[in-house]
């Protein structure tokens, strides 16, 4: 890696100052950034680690009874405090990488790098979850804009993912077998006012929702509901592991899998 | 009841004691007083011109002890290959110049194109950014078929052609072999691809030089599996270094698995830097880096066909296989597809007539070399896959055919040059049917419909020519050095035992196994005896370890050398007890005088040799050191017969190793344990190979599976626990171990079996595809159901 300085701010204030130096970079857990770096892929001049901000760890209730994930939380602690309330969501978690990766690496990172084939993308996205910043709060329709791409604005951090937590939801991942990464993984969850399907792995754009199975199963909560229902290749990734037929294939087959699991 | 020590006894692996503390001494503890980095800038475009390398900027850059390039190897030999292969019209094969560095071209994506020597390796990677490289792209050639068409673009163009040879074996055998198939009653044809593989040792190689400006002495530390051939390889062919000013050590070596045999340009770069800078130079090998210079593995495409009778007979086999050599031959890469792969195609089956035809091409790719198996694997699996697809075309039991067509009488000369001396197939196939539990299979089948999944068993045999080899067999063949082994014993004077051998333990467990061929003979403990390995500087010029070699001929030569010393102590023994020598015999670590109960021990014999007061000095000199060289008679042919059961997602195309068998016949055993580990091993790579393990190029050279990432190795959750046996035994008949070699048996012996439990799994839910291509991912499983 080339030469950067380190800064560690306590506070969500001063990682913001921080960010306002040229070519900074944050890091919040650096579980694709360092690798990146040791390529030498990416030269910034200060690297903001967000691990030391005691204000985005840790998980809580809010008072309209969504978890409340502080960015900077790893995903083991996930994995072991959102058991009880949201164990589709811990489920995901704990199987993110290996344990040195979920000891390390955050949602906050996973979620603002938007990687097509991470898993908690599709928590946050099927969840309808909110996701915080230091400026605003952003929708997870409105948040994850493609591949690598969210509508976080230029040294804007997440903070916080508010999840409503649905009447039941499960995590279907099929794994890529060299990286272990989602191949495709599906988020189905069940709310009371209907049904969310989110997708990763698959799509060139990046995490996406199935609205034709949340319309499906909306109606009927059932894996034969979405017998039938297809969803377009062409714009899926198509490489060494699979091509976007299969890939489009997988959707269902996970998504009937995620719907089987909660029936 | 197990025995406690000696051969036959599962003593633990002595050198795990430091290997899993954390005290072995690889290669990159080694740091030298005044020590300098190098990095070696390498090429990201696979076929180019290289019109300048302008390292000026670079020069200027911090840290910059001295830069290299081609231009700077101009007077320095090529990295030479050992093995020429004759081809069928009885013409040498295109052999090209393979420099340290890139000069006027560049061949592969990661060929090094320059060396920045510098104080640390940042500095070093830093200027070597700073080097400007010109290079005028050319057409790539990565597609083997392609590459020997007329008009393709020339890896070499001082080659006629992108063909390094076209072999034809047994050339005099292709008019009765076509005749053969003309009167066959059926015939089978496959076409398949066996896919290159990165042999991924867990330590990546490194290389440190060093050079005493005082005495011209060089030393190279290196990650070797065979120091002396680096020796010779690099000093006399390509540096001009003689033995006597030039040590190898290879010390402790987190595994080779073949792609350590090699003599490679980053050694030969750090011997000659380390004496141009006159300060010690190490380089390191990233991961990144090992993907695109460690020579691969594989990479076949062949055609093969069998001839049968109207009683299912084996009438005839030929093959033709395109071999891809890469972009330069490296050190055994022709001998690969010829000599392992060629002489292996009888496999276990009385098959009378067999032509072989092997075309080696250059491509833009990394070089293609020996990996654990190299040419055995390749002939094992596409001749089992034809028998069992024979049997699917003929309607008959897989396994019955091929115990129809075993060869079953001993010593048997194959029509493809090798004489098999011992082997029992039919007690290897009855011991597999026995501990695979095939009569549970249909239930376990029904267990897995009954969740969704399809289920299939496969089986095969194999054969493989290892304890390699003859030296005067492979001379004729083309080998350009004697592949025999050596060992001095040093017996001390208390009576503990150095053995200084040329094999090379990079895994194996030698310093364990080793020790108890000497405790066996002598009746000693085992502790009593040392294995020292690994440094020119201190042992007897040897071949190393590959080839599943090291027992069978370093531990032969082994044995010889404890036998003169047996030999020499009787004659101490029976000085000392006053009686004659042909009366004293050796038994549990004492001389004794046959009826009598007048003895020695051990130690009081060995203090005599070195403390002579009461010796026969008119006879015999003092001391008790021997060293003995063993050249083989024959090669030994382990065998076996495999047996994988697999579970088939239909839905996603999963595959899942449920069981797998393995019935050896290695020979005798020495450390079953061992053993044990051993074909543990070798059957992850091949399940690896035949499940995940893929090495892949796109249409320019550029390598799509660079980086665990993308390339896909087994772990421990991705296997099943496996059933081994090693109890049938037939001896080797020309070893004085009887043993036979078990390194490479797993890897040979397993993809076959993984293939053909798929397509029996898949023709179970109704779809017989007749083939599917390794590695054998769920994607292509899908769509081969789906197509």
């Amino acid at each position: 890696m080339y030469n950067f300085d380190v800064e560690k701010p306590t506070s969500i204030a001063d990682a913001v100052a921080a960010l306002g130096r040229e070519e900074a970079q944050p890091m919040s857990g650096g579980q694709t950034l360092i690798p990146t770096l040791k390529a030498r892929l990416a030269m910034p001049s200060v690297l903001v680690s967000l691990r030391g901000i005691d204000e985005m760890q840790g998980i809580c209730t809010d008072d309209q009874g969504r978890l409340c994930i502080g960015g900077g939380t790893l995903h083991a602690v996930v994995a072991k405090e959102a058991a009880a309330q949201y164990p589709a969501l811990a489920g995901l978690a704990a199987r993110i990488g290996d344990p040195a990766v979920r000891n390390r690496g955050t949602i906050g990172g996973s979620v603002a790098n938007n990687d097509p084939s991470a898993c908690y993308p599709s928590a946050v996205l099927a969840s309808g979850a909110t996701v915080v910043t230091n400026a605003r709060e952003i929708a997870a329709d409105d948040f994850f804009e493609g591949m690598f791409a969210t509508a976080l604005e230029e040294g804007e951090i997440v903070t916080e993912v508010k999840f409503p937590i649905p009447e039941k939801a499960h995590y279907e991942k099929f794994i890529q077998p060299a990286s272990r990464f989602p191949l495709v993984a599906v988020f189905v969850a069940k709310f009371g006012d209907g049904v969310r399907v989110a997708v990763t792995g698959a799509s060139e754009d990046g995490v996406f929702r199935w609205t034709d199975a949340e319309a499906a199963l909306s109606s009927n909560f059932d894996a034969g509901a979405i017998e039938g229902l297809t969803v377009d290749g062409s714009g899926m990734i198509s490489d060494l592991h699979g091509s976007g037929d299969y890939r489009a294939h997988l959707v269902g087959v996970m998504t009937k899998r995620a719907v089987a699991a909660l029936s | 009841m197990p025995k406690d020590g000696g051969i036959g006894a599962s003593s633990k692996r002595r050198e795990d004691v430091r290997f899993l503390t954390g005290e072995g001494n690889y290669t990159d503890d080694i740091n030298l007083n005044g020590q300098a980095y190098v990095f070696f800038l390498r090429s990201d475009i696979a076929h180019g011109t290289l019109n300048s390398v302008d390292t000026s900027a670079a020069e200027a850059m911090p840290g910059v002890v001295k830069i290299f390039t081609g231009a700077d190897f101009e007077a320095v030999g090529s990295i030479p290959c050992g093995w020429q292969v004759t081809d069928k019209h009885g013409e040498a094969m295109q052999e090209p110049r393979h420099p340290v560095l890139a000069h006027g071209k560049v061949r592969h994506v990661g060929e090094p194109i320059a060396a920045v020597v510098a104080e640390s390796l940042g500095e070093a990677r830093d200027a070597a950014e700073a080097i400007e490289v010109d290079i005028s792209e050319l057409p790539a050639v990565v597609d083997m078929k392609e590459a020997v068409k007329d008009g393709a673009p020339k890896v070499h163009d001082d080659l006629t052609s992108n063909l390094c040879y076209d072999w034809g074996f047994v050339e005099e055998n292709k008019g009765a072999v076509d005749q053969a198939f003309k009167d066959a009653a059926h015939v089978t044809t496959l076409e398949l691809v066996n896919n290159r593989l990165v042999a991924n040792p867990m330590e990546p190689r490194v290389a440190v030089g060093d050079y005493a400006r005082g005495t011209g002495d060089h030393t190279l530390y290196t990650t070797s599996q065979n120091p002396h051939v680096i020796r010779l390889l690099m000093g006399a062919f390509v540096l001009g270094i003689p033995e006597h000013k030039l040590r190898v050590v290879a010390p402790d070596v987190g595994g080779g698995f073949g792609t350590k045999i090699f003599h490679y340009q980053e050694e030969a770069f750090c011997t000659f830097a380390a004496k141009a800078c006159n300060r010690p130079v190490k380089w390191t090998s990233s991961r990144s880096e090992a993907f695109m210079s460690d020579a691969h593995g594989r990479d076949h495409v062949t055609k093969i066909q069998m001839a049968l009778d109207a009683d299912n007979n084996f009438t005839a086999l030929r093959t033709d296989t395109y071999a891809n050599m890469g972009a330069y031959l490296s050190t055994f890469a022709p001998s690969v597809p010829t000599w392992l792969h060629g002489t292996l195609m009888a496999g276990n089956y009385k098959t009378p007539l067999i032509y072989v035809n092997v075309k080696a091409v250059f491509t833009n790719t990394v070089p293609v070399d020996a990996y654990r198996g190299a040419g055995r694997p390749e002939a094992t699996y596409q001749l089992e896959r034809l028998v069992d697809k024979c049997a699917h075309e003929l309607g008959v039991d897989p396994i019955a055919l091929r115990r129809q067509n075993f060869i079953t009488e001993f010593p048997y000369a194959t029509p493809v040059a090798v004489e098999y001396d011992t082997g029992d197939y039919v007690a290897t196939m009855d011991k597999l049917e026995e501990i695979s539990d095939m009569a549970g299979f249909n239930a376990r089948r029904a267990a897995s419909e009954a969740k969704g999944k399809l289920r299939g068993f496969g089986v095969n045999c194999y054969i493989e020519a290892c304890g390699i080899a003859p030296s005067n067999l492979v001379g004729q063949l083309g080998a350009r050095a004697g592949l025999y082994e050596s060992a001095t014993v040093r017996v001390n004077a208390t009576g503990g035992l150095v053995v200084m051998t040329g094999s090379h333990s990079h895994g194996q467990g030698h310093e364990t196994a080793f020790p108890q061929v000497i405790a066996e003979m002598i009746g000693i403990p085992e502790e009593m005896v040392e294995i020292v390995h690994g440094d020119t500087a201190n042992t007897p010029m040897g071949m190393g370890t590959y080839g599943s070699r090291s027992l069978a001929v370093g531990g032969s030569a082994m044995v010889r050398a404890t036998e003169k010393i047996i030999a020499k102590a009787k004659k101490i023994a029976s000085h000392l007890l006053e009686a004659s020598e042909g009366d004293i015999e050796l038994k549990d670590g004492a001389f004794s005088v046959a009826g009598t109960d007048k003895s020695v021990a051990w130690g009081d014999v060995t203090l005599a040799a070195y403390v002579p007061h009461n010796y026969p000095l008119e006879d015999i000199e003092p001391g008790l050191e021997e060293t003995a060289f063993y050249d083989p008679a024959n090669f030994t042919y382990p065998s076996g017969a495999y047996a994988c059961e697999v579970e088939l997602d239909p839905e996603t195309g999963q595959v899942t190793i449920e069981r797998f068998a393995a019935a050896d016949d290695f020979g005798n055993i020495v450390n079953p344990m061992i053993v044990t580990g051993q074909v543990h091993g070798g059957l992850a790579q091949g399940i690896g190979q035949a499940l995940m393990e893929n090495c892949t190029y796109d249409s320019d050279g550029q390598l799509l599976s660079a980086s665990y990432m993308d390339y896909a190795i087994p772990r421990a959750s991705d296997l099943p626990f496996y059933t081994v046996d090693h109890s049938c035994q037939t001896p080797c008949t020309h070893n004085p171990l009887g043993v036979k070699g078990c390194g490479e048996a797993g890897a040979i012996g397993s993809p076959p079996a993984v293939v053909n439990a798929v397509l029996d799994a898949m023709r179970s839910g109704g779809k017989d595809v007749g083939h599917i291509d390794m590695p054998v991912t769920p994607a292509r499983v899908w769509a081969a159901m789906n197509g």
